[in-house]
């Protein structure tokens, strides 16, 4: 019985860094309906970034933040105006065709430049730290970190879009990306923005990610195809929602592996599909 | 204040205007009359920056303006309440109006004025758009656009879909926004009331000025062959 | 009153036959290699051509068509080794184990849309390859070989492997032909361009799509088994592989998507991009990347579909011409908003 509450428990922390790497796609979502397939690569790309930094500068992972954060948004704004904003308009095969290009890119150059061995962040000992909740159930300090950034990350989303006028743009951007510009929105400059907060986003995901477990140039899609199934379970429209569908997705799998260690990731798949099948809206989507 | 110059624009491949002619000045209110068709919202598209056209042919307080971008029209001081009013869904009244002023130009128009202006608008603050009827959804988009403190406001079809006695209550608070200095572009499918509330109309028909006038000069009959293109 | 034929697919037809007695013939004057060659662009070839038929024709854009090629795969390795079925009649079974996956695993897709449906699609073909990884019997990760050619000799297998690809090929590229043709390719069109405007003319848009997605998924269940019976060997990561997804994606995008002759053009330059850049690893992959990019960017029909546009050619006609000579099926997305 403990050992399923720690296994559940093992899940709702993994489940932060899954609604990390989710965040940034449920924006793009929510505000230009955009499907990165290279938002994973991305993550990835980030972590090789962080690496270059750490070794450059001799900061820690988690300092090197403050560089790795904003190259990000510059990249993610750049990304979003030199090239996906040509994709928008209707047809869903541009933006997913090209965005797929770009995977198989980043991949690529990725391997060319850094080889294909596994690499990772060290924060110096404080990863493998933990405290006793009592009956042998150990919560990781760095695990209940991510947790934590995620939740706030969450907040902060929300009162964004709520209160805030960028927030209120994206909104009604995403609404009707006609009428915004008669109110004198620069719809081209607010994709570019949301891109850039979400690669952002990717940035602080890519570190936590890179600390927590090894990373590889061909990890990507397996980080999209996570952070897809966490916005797609938690329901669209919210972020609220992707952080319980990161958390739902942790638990999935954490229990799928406790089964067998082969099982893990399939069983959120099913997770994934079981939601499809009975709840296609997701388990907290926002009405529109 | 608002001018063009041969103005001609294209939908896709078809051509919807075939040389506009046609003239604003400050403190007027200018209807523009036409069928279905005949390039009113296409000219009005043109003017706001939502369909291209040659730079000169839009000429607003003796700048060039055509083909530039909406957004930036907007910061000119050119605001439009849309054909259908294209409230945002996801927003409430009181998000939609402050979207309004994104731009936060100057001016006299502020969230409080556009209450007092449509008292019905302050019970309904914080309620979803989509949940007011037509008339006040049609209040919302026009305070939307006054919130932008335009020197030139232009209306499509505001009586679109409303009730006569909603009709003329929008129509009364018009007066009081002329009176604050903003100069009014009135699209309009009612051609008595186009001609009633206007100082001078122009009647499109096909894509070309068909006929323009002082309002109170101009004849029902001369109108309304104009207007059909007899 | 409407005309098909035109002179460049008559010359096209005469061109056509010939090189089919050309290729017909080949194990009697070709090498090993070309054969093996051949069987791979064949079944790249008939990936793309699903693929384009799914997305160019179909409206429907999944990139988790590999989840049928690496069934098709098994179940030749399953009905050969296990059954004792004949490996060469087990390529067209394979497409038909595929088809019949392909029915239920449409239900639960479906019920995604657009770029949704793409990534769920990716999912699937996951779900598909962890099954099977997990399975011991079928060689889990490691994979397995296909011991049921053992008895042919090495020519045999070439030779009919061989010519199940250039069968292939021809009823692949005769079947998409055949049916863009038809009244059924006048519904796909039709729902490519607007889903809403062709349910109300009456076509059943949803029954549509689930036949172009199980045709689809019989034909990279044929393809499948082909390219496995070729390298004799398999495994889930490999045969599951998204780069399958990735590589068919170029082809029909650089190619030419929605027309038939465009995949064909796709699989040439990729063949020939593949021969230049192999002395430098993965380059090859980021240069194809790039164009595939550019070409998404500048040439949205891509190269067939450019020429097409530029020089009025077709080799297959399938689109219909008024008898004033223009054509009938646009080439702009429709314009929104009201006239006035």
């Amino acid at each position: 019985m403990i050992g399923w509450l720690d296994t559940v428990i093992q899940g709702i922390l993994l489940g932060g860094l899954y609604a990390l790497f989710a965040m940034g796609l449920s924006l793009i979502f929510g505000v230009m309906r955009l499907v990165n397939i290279a938002h994973g690569d991305l993550i990835v790309l980030a972590a090789y970034l962080a690496l270059v930094v750490v070794d450059a500068t001799g900061l820690g992972p988690l300092n090197a933040l403050v560089i790795c954060v904003p190259a990000m948004f510059v990249l993610g704004y750049v990304l979003q105006r030199g090239l996906l904003n040509f994709t928008l308009g209707g047809d869903i095969l541009p933006p997913l065709l090209v965005t797929f290009g770009l995977s198989v890119i980043i991949q690529n150059a990725l391997l060319q430049t850094f080889s294909a061995d596994p690499r990772a962040l060290r924060l110096g000992g404080v990863e493998t730290g933990s405290f006793h909740l009592g009956a042998g159930i150990a919560v990781g300090y760095f695990p209940l970190l991510v947790l934590g950034v995620a939740v706030a990350l969450t907040g902060a989303l929300e009162l964004l879009f709520a209160h805030v006028p960028l927030g209120r743009a994206f909104r009604a951007t995403s609404d009707d990306p006609e009428a915004v510009q008669l109110m004198g929105v620069n719809d081209r400059h607010v994709y570019g923005l949301a891109m850039g907060i979400a690669l952002a986003i990717v940035a602080v995901a890519a570190v936590f990610y890179g600390i927590r477990t090894t990373f590889a140039p061909t990890d990507g899609p397996d980080r999209l195809l996570f952070a897809f199934e966490a916005v797609i379970i938690g329901g669209l429209g919210s972020f609220s929602g992707t952080l319980a569908g990161g958390i739902v997705l942790g638990v999935a799998q954490t229990i799928g592996f406790r089964l067998d260690p082969g099982w893990g990731v399939l069983t959120g798949h099913l997770a994934f599909l079981a939601v499809l099948l009975f709840k296609p809206t997701g388990l907290f989507p926002r009405t529109r | 204040m608002l001018s063009t110059h041969n103005l001609i624009a294209f939908y896709g491949d078809f051509q919807a205007l075939f040389g506009i002619d046609l003239e604003v000045n400050a403190g007027e209110v200018v209807a523009i009359i036409g069928a279905n068709g005949a390039g009113k919202s296409t000219l009005l598209k043109t003017i706001t920056g939502l369909v291209p056209t040659r730079s000169d042919a839009v000429r607003f307080e003796g700048r060039a303006i055509g083909g530039r971008a909406a957004h930036q029209i907007l910061s000119l001081g050119v605001a439009m309440v849309p054909e259908a009013r294209r409230l945002f869904t996801s927003l409430t009244v009181e998000e939609n109006l402050l979207l309004g002023g994104y731009r936060k130009r100057k001016g006299p128009w502020t969230l409080e004025r556009v209450y007092q202006l449509f008292p019905v608008l302050d019970e309904k603050r914080r309620a979803p758009s989509t949940a007011l009827s037509g008339g006040q959804q049609q209040m919302v988009a026009i305070g939307r656009a006054l919130m932008a403190n335009p020197k030139l406001l232009i209306c499509d079809e505001m009586s679109l879909g409303l009730a006569p006695i909603v009709i003329k209550g929008i129509y009364d608070a018009l007066p009081s926004i002329v009176a604050e200095g903003i100069t009014l572009v009135i699209v309009e499918q009612d051609v008595s009331l186009a001609m009633r509330v206007s100082h001078r109309l122009y009647c499109l028909q096909e894509g070309r000025v068909s006929l323009a006038g002082r309002s109170q000069d101009l004849r029902r009959e001369q109108v309304s062959a104009a207007y059909f293109g007899v | 009153m409407s005309e098909r034929a035109t002179k460049a697919s008559r010359v096209g037809a005469v061109i056509a036959v010939l090189a089919l007695v050309a290729f017909t013939t080949m194990p009697w004057w070709g090498e090993s290699s070309w054969m093996r060659t051949f069987v791979e662009f064949a079944c790249l070839l008939t990936l793309a051509q699903m693929w384009n038929l799914l997305a160019g024709y179909g409206g429907v854009v999944s990139i988790g068509q590999q989840a049928f090629l690496g069934l098709g795969a098994y179940a030749l390795f399953v009905l050969a080794d296990h059954a004792q079925v004949n490996p060469f009649l087990c390529v067209p079974l394979a497409g038909l184990v595929a088809a019949i996956i392909a029915w239920p695993t449409a239900k639960v897709v479906f019920r995604l849309r657009g770029g949704y449906f793409a990534v769920g699609t990716w999912v699937v073909a996951e779900v598909y390859r962890l099954l099977i990884a997990n399975a011991s019997f079928l060689g889990g990760g490691s994979g397995k070989s296909l011991a049921a050619v053992r008895p042919f000799t090495k020519a045999v297998r070439e030779s009919v492997t061989y010519w199940i690809a250039l069968t292939l090929v021809v009823s692949a590229i005769a079947f998409l032909y055949l049916l863009l043709r038809s009244r059924h390719g006048l519904a796909l069109t039709a729902i490519r361009d607007s889903e809403r405007a062709a349910a109300s003319q009456g076509i059943d848009v949803e029954a549509t799509k689930l036949w172009v997605y199980i045709a689809s998924a019989a034909g990279c269940g044929v393809a499948g088994a082909l390219y496995y019976l070729n390298t004799v060997r398999v495994s889930p990561d490999a045969a599951f592989n998204v780069g399958w997804t990735a590589y068919i994606i170029f082809i029909v995008v650089i190619g030419g998507i929605g027309t038939i002759e465009g995949p064909i053009l796709g699989t040439l330059i990729f063949f020939s991009l593949r021969e230049a850049l192999a002395d430098y690893g993965s380059v090859y992959l980021i240069v194809l990347g790039a164009v595939a990019v550019l070409v998404m960017v500048k040439f949205p029909r891509g190269l067939w579909g450019y020429v097409q546009q530029r020089f009025d050619l077709r080799f297959f006609p399938v689109q219909r011409r008024a008898a004033t000579g223009a054509t009938a099926l646009g080439a702009r997305p429709a314009t929104s908003g009201t006239r006035n």
